[in-house]
């Protein structure tokens, strides 16, 4: 930290960034798209589903106390976990489907550090206004203006981060009960400190670190770099089309130099070749393309305009014209930005586009690019989608044949067998029933097996036991084979044990094995 | 530290100035706020070790000025659900054993407390299945087979006061003679054989037949005439298919020639009455509970 002044920095301040406003139609999705994921975020804790007196009546409830996971008509038990595993798996593929087939859509849509950002530069832009006016007061000196800006763009966000924290734990217990307690301070410790928490977390990703959360703190932009390919629709700048870019004195002494040579060739009589500004028109003008660039097209200046739009709208602080890079998140306003300046310059819009790069050369030589669909449906897009519905095809097929009634067995097999006073050999099982009604249930228990063996229930005169409401009831069960029975000396004999709701009939079972002395002659 | 900054030809880059056969590095400055978070991450360490146990020293670790400890931790986590079930453990003293109702929470109180009890304290000897091991004469619990009674409240009476003890006046106590000093080789020979005949059809009869005299005169005052046992005397049922110890000729003939001794420990005098009766019935939970 010593050296003299030339020596390498090794470490870098944050260089501020200020987006200006955009408007276009990548702009009103991401508007809706907003919408939706913070209603869907905020809303949800308080719809009510009703399910019986006994169990909770919010419709999405993770409740961690009673080891239960509700989710409107499906409940989940900790033995279920592998549908929360399968849906891990699931988000996972669809991760490298969307990323594969659209590039980082994840990143410039839906990542709740984008839609937050979002949300805090809107704030931002409303209190202290658009790129330029946010640019002077950040040179400003603090004086009473601009602390009262500050101080209410800080509020406002405060606000927000809040709301962001104290809506997540309205997820894990019921919403209003804890919203009254919240309000009277009387709310568990533990739901102040995961507000407090998310609070910070959101004011300061989302109002400071922005976009250094994306580069510096996120693992995706490296993984979902290896998941892009040449087919792969992103986010990218036509430079064929818009170099070489240039402005003001420069474009227009190069413009006249075109129009001189066009007009040298035309008195040579190759025909009246006159410039046009864009020799390479993107798709959306497909059909007056030239095959080859005359020589005055050469000469004369692309269609970037090099008026930095699609800079100074990027939240990312990036340049799109140079290429690809790790920080782009694909939030497409430097399309947005720069269609309206093509518009307004009176130029093909699609000088920054969604565009796959394997049809860069298609579109150097002048024709057009190739319809998305064979860039999307591709080998390695087609086995995404197979395994991704594999999974869910498998998942919701666990979900439907799930039964109200379930058991589990697990024999004692220490030891593996007890000796009875008269020579019987009996095994013993600990079963557990779980009854995910809510009501008190009475099972009936029995056992089948091809050979001869009697089921008794400790601590029950008879079979049937009462299992209370939403909840796992282990019993001992004896299973005995008389002396003789062949399963007492035989090694093993399959059992099946079942399970039947003495009221509705509904059943279950599990396969088991009984072990015999294994002291069989045959 | 380098004078000048020296930069990459190819990339345009600044480097760091190191350079590695010819190989430099190019400079990729880390965010300053990354900085100071490692500041801060040091800070915050030395606020830990001086907050909680770190440094260690001759004897342990400094304590911290917190007092935070695991061993407390564990104590309070104990003593504060002993609290919470201090009502069931007091029912459980109160209550009378046999009337214990099935799925009721004090029964499935006092069974979770007994097998914790259990593990700790008999599957040293009973197994920590309750099977016993018979080469060492530790009964098989989970039988139905009882020296001393298997209603809950003999289990209970055996636990609290042992076997063959000398500490609890009260013990189960019973002792038969070593028949090598009382029977001749041929005699320990023929009881051997009439007792292996109670459960076996490969036997010598005539032998057999000799040595049921034997048995009424020396064994059936306590193992009862028809050898079924007595469990007030802790005599074992020598018709049953259960053997304590092994119920081969050569461990028969061990057993009447220098008799057995097996102890238990009287356990009311080492834990709780309330363990006494969870891990009482506990056991009878196991099985063969009568």
């Amino acid at each position: 930290m010593t050296g003299t002044p030339d020596a390498p920095k090794l470490y870098a301040a944050r260089e501020p960034i200020f987006p200006r406003r955009v408007k276009g139609k990548f702009r009103t999705l991401k508007w809706w798209i907003m919408l939706v994921t913070l209603g869907i975020y905020y809303l949800t804790p308080w719809i009510r589903w009703d399910r019986g007196p006994q169990l909770p009546d919010q419709a999405v409830l993770i409740d961690l106390a009673n080891r239960r996971f509700y989710f409107f008509w499906i409940e989940i038990w900790p033995h279920e976990f592998y549908f929360v595993a399968g849906l891990l798996i699931m988000a996972g593929l669809g991760l490298f489907l969307f990323t594969a087939a659209l590039g980082r859509v994840w990143c410039g849509y839906t990542c709740p550090q984008t839609v937050w950002t979002d949300l805090f530069i809107l704030v931002e832009r409303w209190i202290e206004g658009d790129r330029n006016a946010r640019v002077r007061l950040h040179h400003a000196k603090w004086d009473a203006r601009k602390w009262s800006l500050r101080l209410t763009k800080w509020i406002v966000w405060l606000l927000i981060a809040v709301a962001t924290g104290g809506a997540w734990v309205f997820y894990f217990t019921d919403a209003p009960a804890l919203a009254m307690d919240l309000v009277q301070f009387s709310a568990p410790p533990v739901a102040y400190v995961t507000i407090g928490i998310l609070t910070a977390t959101t004011f300061i990703f989302g109002g400071f670190m922005r976009e250094q959360v994306c580069i510096y703190m996120c693992p995706w932009p490296r993984i979902q770099a290896a998941m892009m390919d040449s087919d792969t629709i992103t986010v990218a700048y036509r430079d064929w089309r818009g170099e070489p870019r240039a402005k003001g004195r420069k474009r227009r002494d190069m413009a006249e130099e075109a129009e001189r040579i066009a007009a040298e060739e035309a008195a040579r009589g190759r025909g009246a070749a006159v410039y046009r500004a864009t020799p390479y028109p993107g798709q959306r003008t497909v059909e007056e393309a030239p095959k080859t660039p005359t020589l005055a097209e050469a000469a004369g200046p692309g269609d970037c305009i090099d008026c930095m739009a699609c800079v100074n709208v990027c939240p990312m602080g990036i340049d799109i014209r140079d290429g690809q890079q790790m920080e782009c998140i694909t939030c497409a306003l430097c399309i947005d930005a720069c269609d309206e300046v093509m518009e307004k310059v009176g130029k093909p819009r699609g000088l920054i586009d969604y565009l796959a790069l394997s049809d860069e050369p298609r579109e150097r030589a002048g024709e057009p690019p190739r319809p998305i669909w064979q860039h999307v449906f591709r080998l390695r897009t087609l086995i995404y989608t197979a395994i991704w519905s594999a999974v869910g095809i498998g998942l919701l097929y666990a979900l439907f044949i799930r039964t109200d009634i379930e058991l589990t067995v697990a024999p004692v097999r220490n030891p593996t067998y007890v000796t009875q006073s008269d020579g019987s050999i009996r095994n013993i099982y600990d079963i557990r029933l779980r009854n995910k009604a809510g009501s008190d249930r009475q099972f009936r228990m029995s056992l089948t097996s091809d050979e001869i063996l009697r089921i008794e229930l400790e601590g029950e005169q008879t079979r049937v036991v009462t299992v209370p409401a939403n909840s796992t009831y282990l019993q001992r069960v004896y299973v005995t084979a008389r002396d003789q029975d062949p399963a007492s000396d035989a090694d093993v004999t399959d059992l099946r044990f079942w399970v039947e709701d003495l009221e509705s009939g509904e059943r279950a079972s599990k396969a088991s094995t009984f072990n015999g002395t294994g002291e069989s002659d045959d | 530290m380098s004078d000048a900054p020296k930069v990459d030809k190819e990339t345009g880059v600044e480097t760091t100035g190191h350079s590695w056969d010819g190989i430099e590095e190019l400079n990729s400055p880390l965010p300053r706020w990354w900085l100071w978070t490692f500041y801060l991450t040091i800070i915050w360490a030395i606020g830990y070790t001086i907050a909680y146990p770190a440094w260690p020293m001759v004897r342990g670790a400094t304590e911290g000025v917190l007092g935070w400890s695991t061993r407390a931790n564990v104590a309070a986590d104990i003593e504060e659900h002993e609290a919470l079930n201090a009502d069931l453990a007091n029912a459980l003293v109160a209550a009378d054993l046999t009337t214990l109702e099935t799925g009721s929470d004090l029964l499935r109180y006092a069974t979770s407390r007994g097998q914790a009890v259990f593990i700790a304290n008999c599957s040293q000897c009973h197994g920590s299945g309750a099977a016993g091991v018979q080469a060492a004469g530790y009964p098989n619990l989970l039988d139905d087979a009882w020296l001393w009674g298997g209603e809950i409240d003999q289990i209970a009476y055996t636990v609290r006061h042992g076997i063959r003890n000398e500490t609890d006046p009260d013990a189960r106590w019973s002792e038969m003679p070593a028949f090598a000093d009382i029977f001749s080789r041929e005699e320990t020979e023929a009881v051997v054989e009439y007792v292996y005949s109670l459960t076996s059809d490969d036997h010598d009869a005539a032998l057999a037949e000799t040595g049921s005299t034997l048995f009424l005169d020396n064994c059936a005052a306590c193992h009862g005439d028809n050898a079924m046992g007595n469990p007030d005397l802790g005599a074992p049922n020598l018709s049953d298919a259960i053997w304590l110890y092994g119920g081969d000729r050569d461990t028969l003939t061990e057993t009447v020639m220098n008799s057995r001794f097996g102890v238990m420990p009287a356990w009311g005098l080492r834990i709780s009455e309330a363990d006494v009766r969870a891990v009482s019935a506990y056991v009878h939970s196991l099985g063969g509970g009568e």
